[in-house]
């Protein structure tokens, strides 16, 4: 944060990327219909850049199968299309998109099986956190950046080691990562990651009222949220699920190789194979053997 | 300045190295002050004779690879062990050769600013391990803290105490050290890193011995030395089966020192795999009132322990009432990169971007900036050996020592079901 006097870029300019949930299971299913949720998107992305002449957008679409970027607003491609630079915004963006969906679906190889049909979060927030340190790198003066997810999918169990990786690398940075979430259930990993980062969550409960929660949460840019009071996170839980039976447990036990958590008592890591209560090295020779000594 | 008599200890033959050496390598301290300015030195000539300024960048960049393949080739499986449970005791030598102004300020002060750097690091990486400060003055070791996992409680009292005189002696660091590290739970991995800028040591009795005492209670001991290479810390590190390593300057010295903070690969024997209890408490409302224990006064807010209901302000901590150790899930997830590390990425080497020009992206997958320098040459890329996507070299650096996700695997559906069926 530069105090020279000279600067170009004051206190307010932000660099907002937003991660914009494409995923076809959700969206055929949602009360809300896409094209409704694309305007109030479009809006107020429109009124982001009105803000500030600074201010700089990035869409990232997080597809089922795939995520890629939609949208750049600092790209020189976008500035000269159409008559001014408002109009540009929703033709370039929904051009993209639409590409980027025929894309996804060309690259669906099966059905997800079960109700689960979760879209690949982790793959965008490392795509958005990659170019936020490219931001940082083009000098001491440069736009605020913050990551805003507008999310609906259910959480994959199996992206939870690579968001959180995500979330501890924006948290280094000061990054925060804020969460608009049209899904049905509250999403524990999004609560988490504005918790650690410092961003804001929210569960908007009138969906057709998403441009207004939109503009007067999480429009603002960093600065002034010292001034606003935002709502603020109630009920983030942080307990752990046991690898076992995937139930969330207040005491458990720890394996103390790996860090796998368990419910009860095991006499063997199921994960890393460490056999408790003996030296490793005796585990790693003689793993099938039954010792009578040490057995807890 | 200094007598010739306090300099005997301190070692007289190193100055008279400086004096005597002209070139780069025996800079006195006041013209390294200089040392940045001379930007003629920093250029280099070409085949023709023509002067051009180094490229920073690919240097930087070619230095961290040589770190990474470093540690890939003593990592010899991708899926070693590593102790994620780290009990380690930080010795810091406050005897009269810490106040010598070779590194500026003094030895002492760069060693302190270092260490908060350590602290502050080493629980970013390892949020359930522990430290404990130790400090020799005057021929005797001091425990400056107890073993605790608050980065806070070692950074005050490290820097409220800082007065260096007298002799360092190791012997009774190493005693001293031993014996705390002798009431830890077997499931912990026991280190010592000693940060050494004495040239000797004054031992009351044999050192060999306290060095077979050590190995014996499976302590691995690291040295960072300040001054020269000491045999005696060499041995220590090789019975102990530590790291050794001098430090030629302050940027080198704060390299070194953070090398040991993410851990070590876990020698077989040392601990015992065992189920440790842990409690998941929850956060209360900022309305519940109630009297918390680390600070014995009432507040909202809080943790509340599972077991015996008492409030604890922070996490991780133990609880002072029933002894259950008390963490977040997201602290067991700080150490998950380390299970699952990505590959390192591969170079693409000059003879593919002449073969195939055209079919390479012109993009870096991560961050959208363009792989081709002004004037259409393609510039230094990396490529993922999964996910075939390429990458800047500054992505690189970035995804391999702080995200630890490569975003090409992430965004590909087909990647990810791959990995989960290896594993």
């Amino acid at each position: 944060m530069a105090s020279a006097p000279s600067k170009l870029y004051a206190d307010d300019v932000s660099l907002l990327v937003v991660l914009l949930d494409a995923n076809p299971f959700f969206w055929s299913a949602s009360s809300l219909p896409f094209s409704k949720f694309i305007s109030h998107v479009i809006s107020f992305l429109n009124s982001v850049l009105l803000l500030n002449q600074l201010n700089q957008i990035v869409v990232i679409a997080t597809g089922h199968n795939c995520c890629d970027y939609v949208y750049d607003s600092s790209s020189p491609a976008s500035r000269s299309a159409g008559t001014g630079k408002l109009s540009a915004l929703s033709v370039d963006l929904l051009e993209k998109l639409e590409e980027f969906v025929g894309r996804d679906e060309k690259l669906l190889k099966k059905e997800p099986e079960g109700s689960i049909a979760s879209s690949l979060l982790s793959g965008s927030l490392s795509m958005a956190l990659c170019y936020i340190q490219r931001v940082f790198r083009s000098g001491p003066r440069h736009p605020h950046p913050r990551i805003l997810c507008l999310h609906g999918s259910q959480d994959g169990p199996e992206q939870y080691v690579a968001i959180m990786n995500a979330i501890f690398s924006a948290q280094r940075s000061m990054v925060p990562i804020d969460s608009c979430f049209i899904g049905a259930q509250n999403s524990a990993f999004l609560q988490q990651a504005s918790y650690i980062t410092g961003g804001v969550y929210l569960k908007p409960q009138l969906l057709e009222g998403t441009f207004q929660y939109l503009s007067t949460v999480f429009g603002t840019d960093l600065h002034s949220r010292g001034f606003l009071q935002l709502p603020k996170s109630v009920g983030v839980d942080f307990r752990a699920s046991c690898f076992c039976h995937k139930k969330t447990i207040d005491m458990g036990y720890i394996c103390s190789v790996c860090l796998s958590i368990f419910c009860k008592h095991h006499k063997k890591c199921s994960t890393c194979g460490s056999v408790f209560g003996q030296p490793h090295s005796e585990a790693a020779s003689e793993p099938n053997k039954k010792r009578k000594a040490g057995d807890t | 300045m200094n007598n010739g008599e306090g300099r005997r200890l301190a070692g007289q033959a190193e100055e008279e190295d400086d004096e005597d050496d002209v070139d780069e390598c025996g800079l006195e301290a006041w013209e390294r002050a200089y040392a940045d300015e001379r930007s003629w030195e920093s250029l280099q000539e070409d085949e023709s004779g023509l002067l051009r300024s180094i490229d920073n960048k690919a240097l930087y960049h070619a230095q961290y690879r040589r770190r990474l393949r470093s540690l890939a080739s003593s990592n010899a499986a991708s899926r070693i062990q590593k102790g994620l449970i780290r009990y380690l005791c930080i010795v810091i030598d406050l005897s009269r050769a810490a106040s010598e102004t070779d590194f500026r300020p003094s030895r002492m002060a760069v060693v302190a600013k270092n260490v908060e750097a350590f602290i502050r690091e080493f629980f970013d990486q390892n949020p359930l391990s522990q430290i404990g400060l130790v400090t020799i003055k005057d021929g005797v070791a001091n425990c400056l803290t107890d073993l605790g996992g608050s980065p806070e409680s070692h950074i005050k009292a490290l820097m409220g105490k800082l007065e260096c005189s007298g002799d360092s002696s190791l012997q009774n660091a190493l005693d001293l050290v031993c014996g705390y590290l002798e009431q830890i739970p077997s499931y912990g991995h026991r280190e010592v890193l000693i940060l050494n800028s004495a040239l000797s040591t004054c031992d009351p009795g044999d050192i060999m011995e306290t060095i077979q005492k050590c190995k014996k209670s499976k302590v691995r001991c690291s040295v960072i030395g300040l001054s020269a290479e000491i045999f005696i810390c060499k041995h220590i590190c090789q019975e102990t089966g530590g790291l050794y390593s001098v430090a030629v300057d302050e940027s080198h010295f704060k390299e070194l020192i953070l090398e040991h903070a993410p851990p070590p690969p876990a020698i077989a024997e040392f601990a015992i795999a065992n189920l440790i209890k842990m409690g998941f408490p929850q956060r209360a409302a900022e309305n519940v009132i109630s009297i918390c224990l680390c600070h014995k006064e009432a507040r909202g807010g809080g943790y509340t322990c599972p077991r015996c209901k008492a409030r604890v302000c922070e996490l991780p901590t133990e609880c002072r009432i029933c002894g259950l150790t008390l963490v977040s899930s997201p602290h067991l997830a700080r150490s998950y990169h380390h299970l699952f590390p990505i590959a390192p990425f591969d170079e693409v080497t000059p003879v593919r971007l002449s073969s195939s020009q055209h079919k390479l992206p012109k993009s870096c997958f991560g961050c959208q900036q363009s792989l081709l320098n002004p004037g259409n040459r393609p510039s230094l890329s990396v490529e993922c050996p999964r996910c075939k996507q390429f990458f800047c070299i500054d992505c690189d650096i970035y995804i391999h020592e702080s995200l630890h996700n490569c975003p090409g695997c992430e965004s590909f559906r087909h990647f990810k079901t791959v990995s989960s069926s290896e594993e």
